[in-house]
């Protein structure tokens, strides 16, 4: 590390206006929504045009200091909690919707720009940008596309993946590269498929070409309340065994709806002990008929309440309680953990049953709130850090919810990526040789290791590491 | 000789056996698999059959040599299908070589490609070694997305030998509706505003010089209301193609029955404002040619007659990339390939002794 050389390159580039050094200055980067980890930068830099960011990646390279790349710092996983002795590159003012092709369905982005700034340009149009992960309101899509967001809509229309069709990025040991176009199709390997998802392992992404889609003509969205989350599951293996293809379909416990209740007043069905939101678009045609087959099972499945959402008003009311989920249990507990793993759809309520009795030898409660459709799982454990040894036992707690995830040859994480949070548990879902393989592509993107470096992958051992790569 | 394995073990130790190896499955794509003398071909046919498929579940996981018809039938027989409508079904393709060539039919138009549907692979890399990437849930971001890398991977960075998809529920009904247009401008500016709105169109094939074929998908009470409400708002001569016509028209535009024999194949990505350029050289070329998805995608049946360069320097002029499916060229790509650099760090990485051809 040289960065006796970088430091001062920094002071006179970016002026002390937009080189922040103070320690108050510092003090919010050093965690992201992971609040148990956090690392004091050694600078933050704010950058402003894709150039600084380009030259500020380069400066690393030659000096060695890692860098982290962060827009809100909303990840769940640490990906933007800085690196030892490293720099913070703040994207946030890297917000311009550069274009915006109606006609074509793409928008061209900055980094910095938030998941839902995507929608607001694009709403005059009738169109909107569909992953929505709960933090949309302040989530930027360069942190979507690092992290290969999610949200409560992937059940149909997949992940943030499944939206970007182009990128161009600044690699790690400072090349410009360019992948994918405007068009829906590609020829040759899927780069931009590799590229979403690096965990900033890769480099940064300064231009996105993001996909559209136009807002369905219908919606029907439905809240219905049970007297357990096992009896919430059920019904979900009955509606997506009639072959209906809601566009969410979303499960919260009772812990869950306490935590909303007190956040938002949302309005959830007195006594019930889990509620299930269905939600149906389409044509209005076609949601006519798929809403009398929706109402048809939920008869059967002996719910205690069936709150129709009747107007748009009544259906963002919904989706409020349910997107403040996570930040709502705040209120419940002084400290919780959001986890997030997968477990085969079939297999949910068995999943559930065995994250009660887990949570229950640890003596800790555990909220959940989860995309049933998907089979992901986000239980919220929660915590009183100021009790010895409570973070000790709920990180427990979240490594056997874990460690069952891949047991029932699900994924340890479905949305929110691995970061600094789940490093250990990626050797369990892979093989060694699967392991090597990620660290030499992570290796081909930045040689130098400079890049979010100790994020998703291990730090090896030198030896070890020089070994894979010579065998490379 | 071509090699034969019928294990993904025996997958493994060919690579290990020959110094240049290139996979292929039925060879409905020829050109992807063509070899030169010093490359072995590696017939995947045999490592077939359906590995795992739970329709509660609604993924499946195949061998690589399994063919799209027996996928098709499999989950037809549960009301689930793959609804990119992988093309080359009837010709015998496999699902391996429909993940490696990157192909996916007409109805990618409403949910997503072969890319949008593939949750994890298993493959074997440049040293004879099994890789896996992705998993058998339908919603995973754990590691690098190798899933994703290996959509159009052409058998030039590993061997698949094992895929898994999530699948959907199948719509009970469809309903084609034939839209002729006046000129290809005004066939264009009709797939813009299509697609700008809600119709929620399974699929949207362009015929010059101005037809199109739109198809409607889901509950059969609610489609003639759909198809009625749609023909309304289009000011061109437009008839719904009977419950025969309809899927023979895109059974044929799947299998590419339209293209002439004696002619290359290509696949040109592009977009619908693209098309009118592209259109009329290819017109002068007598090329027959015809765009799907939306005018996302140009197929064009380039004569033989006639050589592939005046295609690639067309492409080269407008920026856009093809690549060639059938047909007697030297090369498989055509155009620009900005994705070149980067993608050359992912070859040397996963195939550094150059086992596998290049992408050129």
């Amino acid at each position: 590390m040289d960065a006796a050389r970088l430091m001062p390159w920094l002071a006179e580039r970016f002026g002390p206006d937009r080189l922040l050094t103070e320690p108050g200055q510092l003090a919010p980067y050093e965690s992201d929504a992971l609040t148990a980890f956090a690392v004091t930068p050694r600078a933050v830099v704010l950058v402003q045009s894709a150039d600084e960011v380009i030259d500020t990646v380069r400066i690393c390279r030659d000096t060695a200091v890692p860098f982290v790349a962060r827009g809100s710092g909303t990840s769940l996983s640490g990906g933007s909690v800085p690196v030892e002795g490293g720099i913070v590159i703040a994207l946030n003012r890297l917000n311009r919707v550069l274009k915006l092709d109606p006609d074509q369905r793409i928008a061209v982005v900055e980094p910095g720009v938030t998941n839902n700034a995507v929608t607001d340009a694009a709403q005059p149009f009738g169109l909107f940008y569909a992953p929505d992960p709960s933090s949309q309101q302040i989530c930027t899509i360069g942190g979507n596309v690092a992290f290969n967001s999610g949200g409560a809509h992937c059940l149909k229309y997949g992940m943030t993946s499944n939206h970007v069709l182009a990128i161009k990025a600044v690699l790690a040991d400072g090349d410009i590269v360019e992948m994918g176009s405007d068009s829906l199709e590609s020829v040759g390997p899927d780069a931009v498929g590799l590229f979403v998802g690096h965990e900033g392992l890769f480099g940064i992404a300064l231009e996105i070409t993001l996909r559209l889609v136009p807002r369905p003509e219908a919606y029907h969205t439905v809240l219905i309340g049970y007297r357990s989350t096992a009896e919430a599951g059920d019904a979900v293996a009955k509606i997506i065994a009639t072959g209906l293809l809601p566009g969410a379909l979303e499960i919260m416990d009772r812990l869950a709806l306490d935590a909303a209740e007190a956040s938002v007043n949302a309005d959830f069905p007195p006594g019930a002990q889990a509620v299930l939101i269905v939600e149906l678009e389409g044509a209005h045609e076609q949601v006519a008929v798929e809403r009398q087959q929706l109402t048809q099972i939920i008869d059967q499945t002996n719910p205690t309440q069936v709150n129709v959402a009747a107007d748009a008003a009544q259906r963002l009311a919904i989706w409020k309680g349910r997107k403040c989920a996570f930040s709502a249990v705040g209120q419940l507990s002084p400290d919780y953990i959001v986890q997030d793993g997968v477990v085969p759809r079939s297999r949910l309520g068995e999943a559930l049953q065995r994250i009660e009795e887990l949570a229950d030898a640890h003596q800790l409660r555990c909220a959940n709130v989860f995309h049933a459709g998907d089979g992901n799982l986000h239980p919220l454990i929660l915590y009183d850090g100021r009790q010895s040894g409570a973070m000790h036992r709920a990180e427990q707690l979240a490594a056997e919810i874990l460690t069952m995830c891949i047991e029932m040859n699900g994924s340890v994480t479905g949305e929110h990526g691995i970061g600094v949070e789940k490093r250990e548990f990626l050797p369990r879902m892979f093989s060694e040789h699967d392991m090597t393989v990620m660290r030499r592509l992570h290796h081909a993107m930045d040689p130098a290791g400079v890049a979010n470096t100790g994020k998703m992958l291990l730090p090896e051992p030198a030896e070890q590491s020089a070994a894979a790569m010579q065998s490379a | 000789m071509p090699a034969h394995p019928t294990t993904i073990d025996e997958v493994s130790q060919c690579v290990l056996d020959h110094p240049h190896v290139l996979p292929r499955g039925a060879n409905t794509k020829p050109a992807l698999s063509r070899t030169n003398a010093d490359v072995t071909p590696l017939d995947l046919t045999a490592v077939r059959g359906v590995s795992a498929y739970d329709p509660g579940e609604f993924t499946i996981t195949a061998l690589a040599g399994t063919t799209l018809q027996e996928i098709a039938q499999t989950l037809n027989e549960h009301g689930q299908w793959l609804p990119f409508d992988p093309p080359l079904a009837d010709a015998g393709a496999t699902i391996g070589g429909t993940v490696a060539a990157g192909l996916s039919g007409p109805g990618r138009l409403r949910f997503g490609g072969v890319r949008d549907f593939l949750v994890g692979v298993r493959f074997i890399d440049g040293q004879g070694k099994l890789v896996r990437g992705g998993g058998t849930v339908v919603k995973n971001a754990a590691g690098f997305d190798l899933p994703k890398l290996m959509i159009g991977s052409l058998g030039r960075l590993g061997i698949l030998v094992e895929l898994s998809f999530k699948v959907f529920p199948k719509p009970e009904s469809f309903t084609t509706l034939r839209v002729d247009a006046p000129d290809l401008d005004a066939a264009i500016d009709l797939i813009c505003r299509l697609t700008s709105e809600p119709w929620d169109l399974h699929a949207l094939d362009l015929e010059p010089p101005a037809t199109l074929y739109l198809r409607l998908a889901g509950e059969p009470a609610s489609l003639p209301q759909r198809i009625a409400r749609l023909s309304d708002t289009i000011d061109h001569p437009a008839a719904a193609l009977t419950d025969v016509d309809g899927p023979t028209w895109w059974d044929d535009a799947n299998a590419f029955t339209w293209a002439p024999a004696d002619t290359a194949l290509v696949k040109v990505p592009l977009t619908p404002k693209r098309i009118a350029a592209l259109d009329a050289h290819l017109e002068s070329a007598g090329a027959t040619r015809r765009y799907a998805a939306a005018g996302n995608v140009a197929w064009i049946a380039w004569p033989s007659a006639a050589p592939l360069d005046g295609l690639d320097q067309h492409l080269s002029a407008d920026q856009l990339s093809g690549l060639v499916i059938r047909g007697d060229a030297q090369r498989i790509r055509l155009g620009v390939d900005p994705a070149r650099p980067f993608m050359q760090r992912v070859k040397t990485a996963l195939d550094p002794t150059h086992r596998f051809p290049d992408f050129s």
